[in-house]
């Protein structure tokens, strides 16, 4: 083929790729009538808003790069420091410019931290990123003067955004502002994930040594998203800032970190839109767990955890489910439960034999509807 | 300062006895187990219990932590872990975090969120005078112990049957399997007994390190960087790497208690950087 037909074909490749399916406008049209239909949700949905928006920061170099994190709080939490302390000292008064320059400076760190996170094995990369989170974390802890140390940054006081709405105290303003920051964020994400850098990416996920033989600069590109991914990460923090104006330790802690890859597992990796999904889903399950169970909520994200590695998304959650509501119904301790897991464990090779079967039948009669409509189709004049 | 020296040896030594079975488990399987200190938790509750409750003697109630912990490895490892081998490093890093959580909740029920302390004899309590340098009695007994297990282990790995099974398994699965070593019982057996030792880490460990629901993610770290610092293909490299982040924690904490943690943070990322295999790995690697 010559070389202006391949170019040629490659841009309607990508074009292809890139276009907008009725399923995106749909979900974001949904996410439009929330403000909307919810008004009296807006602070639960603006905390779904920014951890969707630190959920796609993770994506971006898991889903897309393939780097394993466990470290992506350390962004997050330098993006809400530097937010908090931008506003308080009245550096940047305006916060979608403070926005701005707190994700910068944890693109600056990602930047700087990239380097470490190429060397390794994906242990390794797990070790460096936990670290990197940590010693984030000591910093903070360790100059109270500034950072205010164990009691979090207070007295912070956050001017109108853009000069004239003022955030009150039912987040209707906070959630506005949070799904629009997430909103073109996304779509910038979306534009570099298929642009051929993206496409390139997923050359570098899929094998990094064949991509580099075929010209791909490997390193570059895994410190390019790293430090956009950053960029992420660090406007999520500066939106959890903003909107609650404050800033804790709590924001570097492994949890969140550990919550954030639950996020994407439930989502998925790899479309974008996982991270929003699995946002939504992840603060109503740990909404639902936290009402119902105060004070151990975090057993049940766990055993979800566990099930939903085991079995895959969907049966996974319908057998935590399932182990969920017999435990409750029957009332039993925790290690009962744990028993339950365990003989879960013991039958993994009947159930997943049983699922695959039940996978299975579920083609076969959907694969039969389609036969019988076509065949219906065909019948009709 | 030779107290220090000492204290930080004795940290060292409890800190390869938590970590050596992780170390091992990594190397054969390829496998992360984050969950290692729910192990080590289990023993140091276990012993608690017998020890305070039942006023089982001490070291009788190290002895049981050991062989309960480790029991209670090998019916994980059979049931739940031995389905995740296969997975990515992702989806085991989340499963082992799953069993974290659960476990950091389940003994938090059952055992109250305050931190315990385990009834040592009085006979290891205080310090002795050894040369006008004060020792530690309790820290002494941990080196003594931990001294004993770490030759005991090099011994096995490197005389029995056994341990070269093993060691063929760790430096490559296919080939052992195929010379007919069943890799699978190997490593059932391996890991039921680094969960062994972490429950007995966990139990002597209760004086020093402390004993709370949230012990496994609070020393997660730690045994991490002993693992990546020492690198997984032998023991050596482990228990080299749990001095060094040892001596540099207590002696970091003492010295510089502005910069107390950082002192291990930052060794670990600077052995990373010039050795991203850790420090006594091969050179070719898998």
């Amino acid at each position: 083929m010559p070389p202006t037909a391949l170019l040629e074909q490659a841009t309607r490749h990508l074009a292809l790729r890139a276009r907008w399916r009725p399923l995106e406008y749909a979900f974001w049209l949904a996410a439009l009538a929330s403000v909307f239909l919810f008004p009296g949700r807006h602070l639960i949905l603006t905390e779904i808003a920014w951890l969707a928006l630190f959920a796609l920061s993770l994506d971006l170099i898991l889903g897309y790069a393939g780097i394993i994190s466990l470290g992506h709080a350390a962004f997050f939490g330098l993006g809400s420091y530097a937010a908090a302390l931008l506003a308080k000292h009245e550096i940047i008064n305006e916060p979608v410019a403070a926005l701005f320059v707190s994700g910068l400076a944890a693109a600056v760190l990602g930047f700087a931290t990239s380097f470490l996170v190429l060397r390794g094995s994906d242990l390794t990369r797990l070790m460096v990123t936990l670290g990197i989170a940590l010693i984030m974390r000591e910093i903070a802890n360790q100059i109270p003067e500034l950072t205010g140390g164990a009691d979090g940054l207070q007295g912070v006081v956050i001017a109108p955004i853009l000069g004239t709405f003022q955030l009150d105290i039912f987040g209707h303003v906070g959630y506005v502002y949070c799904l629009s920051v997430l909103f073109v964020l996304f779509l910038l994400a979306r534009r570099v994930v298929c642009s051929p850098f993206g496409l390139s990416l997923r050359a570098v996920k899929g094998n990094p040594l064949r991509s580099a033989s075929i010209g791909i600069s490997v390193n570059a590109r895994l410190v390019a998203i790293y430090t956009f991914a950053a960029f992420y990460a660090g406007v999520a923090g500066a939106l959890l800032a903003q909107t609650t104006a404050f800033a804790s330790l709590d924001v570097f802690s492994l949890e969140r970190s550990a919550d954030l890859l639950l996020v994407l597992i439930i989502g998925g990796t790899g479309y974008l839109y996982g991270g929003l999904v699995g946002a939504v889903a992840f603060k109503f399950i740990q909404d639902a767990l936290a009402t119902f169970d105060p004070q151990y909520w975090q057993y049940w994200i766990g055993l979800l955890l566990v099930l939903l590695v085991l079995f895959g998304r969907i049966y996974g959650g319908v057998i935590a489910a399932a182990v969920f509501g017999v435990s409750y119904w029957l009332r039993l301790s925790f290690f009962e439960c744990a028993l339950i897991l365990l003989a879960v464990g013991a039958g993994y090779r009947h159930i997943r034999g049983w699922l695959d079967r039940l996978d299975a039948r579920v083609l076969e009669f959907i694969r039969g509807a389609r036969s019988a409509r076509a065949a219906l189709l065909q019948r009709r004049p | 300062m030779l107290t220090i020296l000492f204290d930080g040896v004795a940290y060292g030594m409890l800190l390869f006895v938590l970590a050596c079975g992780l170390s091992v488990t990594l190397g054969l399987m390829n496998f992360v187990n984050l969950a290692h200190g729910a192990f080590a938790m289990a023993g140091g509750y276990v012993t608690l219990l017998l020890v305070n409750r039942a006023g089982v003697p001490f070291f009788a109630g190290l002895a049981v932590a050991f062989l309960v912990t480790a029991l209670i490895g090998l019916l994980f490892e059979r049931t739940l872990y031995v389905h995740v081998y296969a997975k990515n490093h992702l989806e085991q890093v989340l499963f082992t975090i799953g069993l974290v959580f659960m476990s950091v909740a389940a003994v938090d029920h059952v055992m109250g969120s305050q931190q315990v302390f385990i009834n040592i004899p009085s006979v290891l309590q205080g310090q002795i005078q050894i040369f006008g340098v004060g020792i530690g009695r309790y820290r002494l007994l941990i080196i003594v112990i931990c001294g004993l297990l770490t030759l005991g282990l090099q011994l096995i790995l490197s005389g029995t049957r056994f341990g070269s099974r093993l060691r063929a398994s760790v430096d490559d699965a296919r080939v052992a399997g195929g010379l007919g070593i069943n890799v699978n019982a190997v490593f059932s057996l391996t890991f039921a007994f680094g969960s062994g030792l972490a429950g007995l880490g966990g139990a002597l460990g209760a004086e020093i390190l402390g004993l709370d629901p949230t012990f496994p993610l609070k020393y997660l770290v730690y045994f991490l960087i002993v693992v990546t610092v020492g690198g997984t293909s032998s023991i050596t490299g482990p228990f080299v790497a749990s001095l060094l982040i040892g001596i540099a924690d207590v002696a970091g904490k003492y010295y510089v208690p502005k910069f107390g943690a950082f002192v291990i943070y930052t060794i670990m990322i600077v052995v990373l950087i010039l050795r991203p295999q850790g420090l006594f790995a091969r050179a070719a690697g898998k």
